[in-house]
């Protein structure tokens, strides 16, 4: 398969760039909901406006009323977020979720996927436990309760946690904290007994949440696949998040980049355009190259993991965390090359380097996944 | 045992003493430190009382001569104040640009007067001074600076923007950049001080990324400011500007300071050390930032008694604040979602997110890393066409 867009890719992808441009622009969305202190960190409204142009289903599958399209679709449409810095659950919802409700009970497709059609839904996923994205260790336990289970543990980091109607909840069924085998998801809609959620906003202005289980009660038909069997569902959903992480962090890269080579057109110090010192213009190439080959090893991942290929799992993290490296690199020199005005709150740069701050750590950063990179390369 | 010894253990002794408890802990948010100045509120008692002793013996600027407010040490007792306080954790009793920046350069370049009048202000924390160096189109290239000063007899009518004027809104008075020979690039700037109160003088806060404003917009409208206000000879400012820079460059570095002997896994919870790509990186950090504090401190052994080279400074300054954000983008990888948050009780009010995007400025304010390679490859390495 050709590592470039098909026709209808291009074609999504204009639809996408213009659309984010226009209303998921930063002044429109990020600073609005922003600097109104808003308690969900994106626009309702926006999220309706992802629905109608079929953004939110674009993973979920035609019989049940998505576009059935793949990952490297629904990157597309993150790398326009990430350039735009557009908030939205739309990795959460329509990439993770969605794609664990894919190996859900018809019934379970049935309450969830509507709302998520529609953009009246919200998802959230609720895996790590610590500060850092360590999946391979989950301590919250689900024990058999009559007809279905009872919940007890506590999450970290679940972005739009406190906007979400249903939690994708990864707890253990069986055996010991690290454990491989013995994990269940469960869908848990919001209003349940015994969740509840400590909101933070972060520092890219998104809203996540603290969450406790105590004592949650869920029938078993809340359960999405296999009890005990839930790993394999983990995986394909965190693999979804990782490269649709990527491919935000692409999009934040490109746009940090546009940002500061068109400043290296514009500000002059010493009588010359900046951008004629080519201490700064081996700079911008270089991060050009390293914008180029983030992409390059996203949208491989994209159609390694849309392609059911083996080797998708290790060029996930490559991407995961290339992309990331890239991204870091991007808002570093581009608030660096901005001089004084690159600090200001004013200037968009310094919120691109907030957002890559916040993606880097969602679902690993460069050190887990390089770890990762060696762990699946036999070191 | 050695004067020296003799000196270490008068001054141990009387830290002992007179340095409060809660002085000894370490800094956590800006206003932990004392800035001094006309309206400065002290956070507690400990902090003034603090500032207040040290005023008294002269410990604020321990290197400066008595008769303007120091306590006249040379360099070796000098390293040994820096020493013993490092060693109980003691904070600064007074952090000041005063002390950091104008004070170096008027201890050369000023008269008597201006010493006696302006050092002991400084050195008792009673003035509070802001740099008026950048103007919007005047930021690496500081010399190509517009603010002008007509002259009017007894005194400059002075003109123009400066801008990222830190504490702009907080300061007592102003070291100025102005331009009082339009003719004369380098030799048309003058070195002027003056009241931030004086008529004519207003400031707009610029907010920060890290959600503070620090820093200001600084309007200058037909502000008089008499003759005897200026430091060095009329249009020879450049000089006395560039000697500042050094000092400031030096202060930026971060040469000295006592945070970096702790390796940066110490400070760490446990959480991120369990990955090993990331220990490994910290640990990488931790060899380059043992090795920069060696170096700091070989370099203010060696400044003070003339045998760094002049622009040493530059290399300092490059090198420690790339180190600096370094390890602050560690510290939040090494927090992880827990750094992130930026309002949290939990996260003191996202004080590590805060303070990592501040870091970010330290390889811009005071020159840029750019132009401290720029003048390294210039001054130090003398290469062609630099
Ligand atoms: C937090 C903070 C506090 C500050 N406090 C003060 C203060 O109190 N008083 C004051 O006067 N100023 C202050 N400054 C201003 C600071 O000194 C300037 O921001 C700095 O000198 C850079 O100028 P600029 O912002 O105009 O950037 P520019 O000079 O426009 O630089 C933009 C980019 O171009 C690069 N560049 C410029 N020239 C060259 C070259 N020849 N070769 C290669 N690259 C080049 C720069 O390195 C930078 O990356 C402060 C700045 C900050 C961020």
């Amino acid at each position: 398969m050709p590592l470039y867009h098909t026709e209808d890719q291009a074609m999504l992808a204009d639809t996408a760039r213009q659309f984010m441009g226009e209303e998921g622009a930063i002044a429109k969305q990020l600073r609005h909901w922003r600097d109104t202190n808003c308690k969900d960190g994106f626009g309702h409204g926006l999220w309706k406006q992802f629905a109608e142009l079929g953004f939110t289903g674009i993973l979920v599958g035609e019989a049940d009323g998505g576009l059935g399209m793949g990952h490297v679709e629904a990157g597309i449409v993150l790398e326009e977020i990430g350039r735009n810095l557009t908030p939205s659950p739309f990795l959460t919802s329509s990439v993770m979720a969605a794609t664990a409700l894919g190996s859900a009970s018809a019934d379970l497709r049935g309450r969830w996927l509507p709302g998520l059609l529609t953009g009246d839904s919200v998802f959230a996923v609720a895996v790590d436990e610590g500060p850092k994205h360590r999946p391979e260790r989950i301590k919250t336990r689900a024990e058999r309760a009559g007809n279905g289970f009872k919940l007890n543990g506590a999450k970290a980091f679940v972005l739009h946690g406190g906007s979400a109607d249903m939690l994708v909840v990864a707890a253990r069924t069986a055996g010991l904290d690290d454990d491989d085998a013995g994990i269940t998801l469960f869908a848990v809609p919001k209003d349940v007994a015994g969740l509840s959620q400590d909101k933070v906003r972060l520092v890219d202005s998104s809203m996540a949440t603290h969450v406790k289980l105590d004592n949650v009660t869920l029938d078993a038909d809340a359960v999405i696949g296999e009890v005990d069997g839930g790993r394999e569902v983990l995986n394909r959903m965190l693999q979804a998040g990782r490269v649709g992480a990527a491919a935000e962090s692409v999009g934040v890269a490109a746009g940090a980049f546009d940002m500061t080579t068109t400043y290296l057109k514009q500000r002059k110090q010493f009588g010359r355009l900046i951008g004629e010192f080519q201490s700064l213009q081996h700079r911008a190439a270089h991060l050009y190259s390293e914008v180029e080959i983030a992409r390059a090893a996203t949208i491989k991942a994209q159609q390694l993991l849309d392609g059911g290929s083996v080797r998708a799992d290790l060029m996930v993290s490559v991407a995961k965390a290339k992309a990331g490296k890239a991204a870091s690199l991007a808002v570093k020199e581009g608030v660096q090359m901005h001089g004084g005005i690159g600090m200001t709150d004013e200037y968009d740069i310094g919120l691109y380097m907030k957002r890559d701050r916040a993606l880097a750590e969602f679902m690993g950063d460069q050190y887990y996944h390089a770890d990762r990179v060696a762990r699946l390369s036999g070191y | 045992m050695s004067d020296l010894d003799a000196f270490r253990a008068e001054i141990r002794a009387w830290l002992e003493e007179n340095c409060p408890p809660e002085m000894r802990e370490p800094a956590r948010e800006e206003d932990d430190a004392c800035w001094g100045g006309r309206n400065f509120k002290f956070k507690n008692e400990a902090q003034k009382q603090w500032l207040e002793r040290c005023a008294a013996k002269g410990y604020t600027v321990p290197d400066w001569p008595k008769a303007y407010g120091g306590a006249g040490m040379n360099a070796a007792q000098a390293k040994v104040w820096r020493e013993e306080m490092h060693r109980i954790n003691a904070r600064a009793p007074l952090s000041s640009f005063g002390i950091w920046m104008l004070g170096p350069a008027l201890l050369k370049f000023g008269t008597e007067e201006q010493k006696v009048h302006y050092l002991g202000q400084i050195a008792r924390g009673e003035i509070r001074w802001c740099q008026g160096y950048s103007e919007p189109g005047s930021g690496s290239d500081l010399v190509s600076l517009q603010t002008f000063g007509e002259d009017k007899g007894d005194h400059w009518v002075v003109n123009g923007q400066k801008i990222w004027t830190s504490y702009a809104n907080k300061a007592d008075w102003i070291f100025c950049l102005v331009r009082t020979d339009k003719g004369n690039k380098y030799q048309g700037i003058s070195f002027l001080l003056f009241d931030m109160t004086t008529p004519g003088v207003s400031t707009k806060p610029i907010l920060l990324i890290s959600g503070s404003s620090p820093f200001c917009e600084t309007f200058f409208d037909n502000v008089v400011v008499p003759k005897d206000q200026i430091v060095g000879e009329l249009n020879c400012g450049w000089d006395v500007a560039k000697y500042l820079l050094g000092h400031e460059r030096e202060m930026i570095s971060g040469a000295g300071g006592n945070d970096r002997l702790n390796t940066i896994g110490a400070v760490l919870n446990r959480a991120g050390l369990e990955d090993p790509l990331l220990r490994a990186d910290l640990a990488q950090f931790d060899v380059d930032a043992l090795a920069f504090s060696a170096m700091g401190e070989k370099f203010l052994d060696e400044i003070k008694v003339g045998k760094a080279h002049p622009a040493q400074p530059n290399m300092m300054k490059y090198a420690g604040t790339e180190l600096n954000k370094r390890r602050y983008e560690l510290l939040m990888a090494g927090g992880g979602s827990a750094s992130l948050e930026w309002e949290s009780e939990a996260s003191d009010g996202g004080a590590r997110a805060r303070t990592w995007l501040r870091t970010k400025a330290n390889s811009i304010e005071g020159g840029t890393s750019e132009v401290m390679l720029n003048v390294i490859s210039k001054r130090i390495l003398d290469l062609p066409g630099a």
